[in-house]
C-alpha cells in the first residue's frame, strides 16, 4: 500500500484478524453489509463510507473481525460491488488479496426489474441466472426477463 | 412426461415437442376416448380468457375428465386478498392437475413449485403460453408434413406478441429461416434474437408484407394494438400497412398457410376466410387435440 492509502486506511481502526473489503461503491456499502447479513454478526465490525479514493473517488470500506468468508458467500457482492477487493488480515498483517468473482447464481439478492414479476407481489425468494457476467446480465427465474447493470436493484 | 409441469416452452425437449405433437395427431383421429375419467382438471383463470379455457375444458370433458375451477378472480377467494401460494395449496388437494391464467409473469412457475400436482401454464402475464406454441408448431407441421427447413413470416406486433416470441424460440430447434414483418416500432425485441444468433440461423427484417408474401410457407398474423404507440399519429400510419386481404395472395407459394392466434380484429379481411390457404380456425382447433396429448400424458395414462 502506498503511503497515503495507508494514511487513509487509518481512519478506519486495524483489526488483528479477519476480512477486509476495500474498494466498496459508496452507494453499495449497506447493500454490501446487508447482503453479507453483518448486522446479525456478534464480533467487530469497522464501517467506513465516503473516503477519498484514487481509484474511484469515494469509496466504502468494511472489516469484519475474526470472519473469513467463503467464496460462494462473498461472491454474492460481487453483484453490488464488482471493483471489491478482499483483503484477508492475520496478526495485523495482510496475508492474501483477492478480487470478487460474479457468481453463477444470485438467490434472494437482486430484485426482479419486471414490476409484473410475481416475485415483486408475493412473498417469494428471487431466484436468477447469471447469462453474462462481464455485462452483468441477470435472468429472472421465474418471469425469464433479464435484469441488467443498468436496471440492477437489490433486495 | 408424467406429472411434469409445463411452464415454459423450453421446459421440454425437442424429442418431447414432437412426442406431443404426434400424440395430438392421434387425438384428433379419435378424440372421444374416455381415458381420464378418474381424473379432476381444474382450471384456475385468475384473469378472463374464454377461448383458452373453453379449449381446455373441452379437451378435458372429451377424455371423460370432472373439471373445475373459476373462471375470472373476482369469484373466487382471491378477491378477499388470499396469497396465489395458498390458493394453489389448496386447490393441489382437489385435483389432479392445474391449468393456469394469471396476469402476472412467472406466477406459473411459482404455482408449479408450491402444488402437489403438475400445473399447465395457459399464459403467465406477458411471458409464456406454451400451449399456444404447441398447437402453432402442430398447425406448422400437419401443413407442411415437417417442421425443418421452413420459411415463416411473422407479421404485425412483434415487440409485444408473447406468442411469436415463444413460437420464435421453438422454431430455432428446426433451422427455420425467419421473416419479420412490423412497423419499426414494433420490431422484435433483441432478447428474442439471441436464439436465433446464437444458432446461426438466418432472419430478415421488413416492414413491406406484400414483398415477404411470396417467400415464406407460413405467414403467421398478429394484431396490432393502438394502445401499443405512444403517439396515436405513428399508429395511423402503420395501421393498413399490416393487413392481408385476399388479392395480396395471388403471389404466394402454393403450399402457404395463414395462421393467428385469434382473436382478430381487422389484420385478416374477412375475404381471406374463404380461401384455402386461411387456416386460422382450423389451428384453433388443433389446440383441444394438442391440449388433450398435454392432460393425458402429464397425467400418465399415455406414454
Ligand atoms: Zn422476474
Amino acid at each position: 500500500m502506498e503511503r497515503e492509502d495507508i494514511r487513509k486506511e487509518l481512519k478506519v481502526s486495524a483489526i488483528e484478524n479477519g476480512t477486509v473489503i476495500d474498494h466498496i461503491p459508496s452507494k453499495n456499502v449497506f447493500q454490501v453489509i446487508k447482503i453479507l447479513n453483518l448486522s446479525e454478526y456478534q464480533d467487530q465490525v469497522l464501517i467506513g463510507n465516503n473516503l477519498d479514493s484514487r481509484k474511484m473517488g469515494k469509496k466504502g470500506i468494511v472489516k469484519v473481525s475474526n470472519k473469513f468468508f467463503k467464496s460462494d458467500e462473498i461472491n454474492k457482492i460481487a453483484l453490488v460491488a464488482p471493483s471489491a477487493t478482499l483483503i484477508i488480515i492475520r496478526n495485523f498483517e495482510v496475508v492474501e488479496k483477492k478480487n470478487v468473482e460474479v457468481p453463477d447464481y444470485a438467490e434472494n439478492i437482486v430484485k426482479c426489474f419486471n414490476p409484473n414479476c410475481i416475485t415483486n407481489n408475493e412473498e417469494i425468494v428471487t431466484k436468477f441466472t447469471v447469462i453474462d457476467k462481464k455485462e452483468l446480465k441477470l435472468r429472472c427465474h421465474y418471469c425469464e426477463k433479464i435484469t441488467a447493470r443498468n436496471n440492477i436493484a437489490f433486495r | 412426461m408424467k406429472n411434469r409441469s409445463l411452464i415454459s416452452i423450453n421446459d421440454f425437449t425437442r424429442a418431447e415437442h414432437i412426442r406431443i405433437l404426434e400424440l395430438a395427431g392421434a387425438f384428433e383421429n379419435n378424440p372421444r376416448q374416455r381415458i381420464l375419467q378418474d381424473y379432476v382438471v381444474a382450471t384456475l383463470f385468475f384473469e378472463p380468457s374464454t377461448r383458452t379455457r373453453l379449449s381446455f375444458e373441452s379437451a378435458a370433458t372429451r377424455l371423460g375428465a370432472k373439471v373445475i375451477g373459476f373462471t375470472d378472480s373476482s369469484s373466487s377467494s382471491v378477491q378477499k386478498g388470499e396469497s396465489l401460494r395458498d390458493t394453489i395449496l389448496t386447490v393441489s388437494n382437489y385435483c389432479d392437475i392445474i391449468v393456469m391464467r394469471h396476469p402476472r409473469e412467472g406466477s406459473a412457475r411459482f404455482a408449479s413449485e408450491v402444488a402437489k400436482v403438475p400445473v399447465i401454464n395457459a399464459g403467465d402475464g406477458a411471458n409464456q403460453h406454451p400451449t399456444q406454441t404447441l398447437l402453432d408448431m402442430y398447425s406448422i407441421r400437419k401443413t407442411q408434413g415437417s417442421l425443418d427447413n421452413l420459411n415463416i413470416a411473422f407479421v404485425g406486433d412483434l415487440k409485444y406478441g408473447r406468442t411469436v416470441h415463444s413460437l420464435v424460440q421453438a422454431l430455432c430447434h428446426y433451422n427455420t429461416t425467419f421473416h419479420f414483418v412490423s412497423p419499426l416500432e414494433l420490431k422484435l425485441p433483441s432478447a428474442v434474437k439471441i436464439d436465433i444468433k446464437q444458432r446461426n440461423l438466418v432472419y430478415h427484417q421488413s416492414t413491406d408484407l406484400l414483398e415477404v408474401i411470396p417467400k415464406v410457407d407460413i405467414l403467421y398474423m398478429t394484431r396490432i394494438q393502438k394502445e401499443r404507440f405512444s403517439d396515436p399519429l405513428d399508429y395511423e400510419k402503420v395501421k393498413n400497412a399490416y393487413i392481408l386481404n385476399n388479392q395480396m395472395l395471388d403471389a404466394a407459394k402454393p403450399n402457404l398457410k395463414i395462421l393467428h392466434p385469434l382473436p382478430r380484429v381487422n389484420e385478416i379481411t374477412t375475404d381471406v376466410d374463404g380461401n384455402p390457404k386461411a387456416y386460422y380456425f382450423t389451428q384453433a382447433l388443433n389446440g383441444v387435440f394438442v391440449r388433450q396429448a398435454l392432460l393425458a400424458s402429464i397425467l400418465g395414462v399415455v406414454d
